[in-house]
């Protein structure tokens, strides 16, 4: 090791994330957080599925099938809102080696392929009576089913190493490969043509719904989310505290094996 | 109400998914609060 080698203290930035990154830390904040966010999370879900089921109207054209998007919009956006935190996850992890980072990544990966499950699931049940089919090789349904395919591989990614780190760095890159198929799904509806109806909602223009039904979806939209959330922060919980676990049983193995060599010495 | 069954059927779905990662998560968390409580009297969060 070169001794001479000057030392470069981290950027004011890569320093600020690391205090966040923190483990005690973050499981005192979060356990702080989370009861809160559970709470907000399941409140708002309930009030949006509940308007949204009973006091939203039927479209005059599908009927009341339409009340199957209060979960399938919000199971789509949270798909790829998840698959972007996932990519920042492991941008953090991979640039700055944040201790949380790929931590965090590993336990979106499940929760994230869960909603594009239900998204694509909800999505074919909406499709039968619409569209007389439970599939259509579309390009929005086929780019959504292909980032179902990359949740999944990065689940299985990240686990086919042993060691943790190797697998979480092989991770990493999948994820961040894997972000270019979020514009795709994006504007997969105005590339192609397609069955599935343009976006309703966009940033730049007023929505092209109707108030009433807007409404609850935006409310089943925060409340799954915050849901979404929750589930994730309370994994990365349990995550950190199984590797503090797995960290205490191997230095007492050590320590315990020293031990008996210096018995046997 | 129209299509019944296909709300239903998307409904039902949604919950199970939810609910399924939702337990797991929770029990997970207190079955690690519990495993480092025993190793470690400090991890007691």
């Amino acid at each position: 090791m070169d001794t001479n080698a000057i030392y470069t203290p981290p950027s004011p930035r890569g320093r600020n994330l690391h205090r966040f990154g923190n483990p005690g830390r973050f499981l005192r904040v979060s356990g702080k957080v989370l009861p809160w966010l559970t709470a907000v999370g399941v409140s708002l879900t309930l009030i949006g599925l509940g308007w949204g089921l009973f006091y939203a109207p039927a479209d005059w054209q599908q009927g009341d099938a339409v009340r199957i998007i209060y979960i399938h919009v919000p199971a789509a956006w949270l798909a790829s809102a998840g698959y972007m935190g996932l990519a920042v996850c492991s941008a953090i992890s991979l640039v700055w080696r944040h201790p949380l980072a790929d931590l965090t990544a590993a336990e979106i990966g499940p929760v994230g392929a869960g909603a594009t499950f239900i998204c694509l699931t909800t999505g074919s049940i909406w499709g039968k009576p619409m569209w007389g089919a439970w599939w259509v090789w579309d390009a929005r349904l086929t780019s959504v089913l292909v980032l179902f395919f990359l949740y999944l591989g990065h689940i299985a990614l990240i686990r086919a190493f042993d060691s943790p780190e190797r697998g979480a760095r092989a991770g990493a890159i999948l994820a961040l490969v894997g972000v270019v198929n979020l514009p795709i799904i994006k504007f997969s509806v105005e590339w192609w043509n397609t069955l599935h109806q343009p976006a309703t909602i966009t940033f730049t223009g007023s929505p092209t719904m109707y108030i009433g039904m807007l409404w609850p979806l935006l409310f089943s939209a925060l409340g799954m989310s915050f849901g979404f959330a929750a589930i994730v922060v309370a994994r990365t919980r349990a995550g950190v505290m199984e590797r503090r676990i797995r960290g205490l049983l191997l230095a007492r193995a050590q320590q315990e094996a020293g031990a008996r060599l210096d018995v046997l010495a | 109400m129209t299509h019944l069954p296909y709300i239903l059927a998307a409904y039902g779905i949604a919950v199970v998914v939810s609910a399924g990662f939702s337990v797991d998560a929770w029990r997970r968390m207190g079955r690690a609060r519990r495993r480092l409580a025993a190793i470690d009297p400090r991890g007691r969060r």
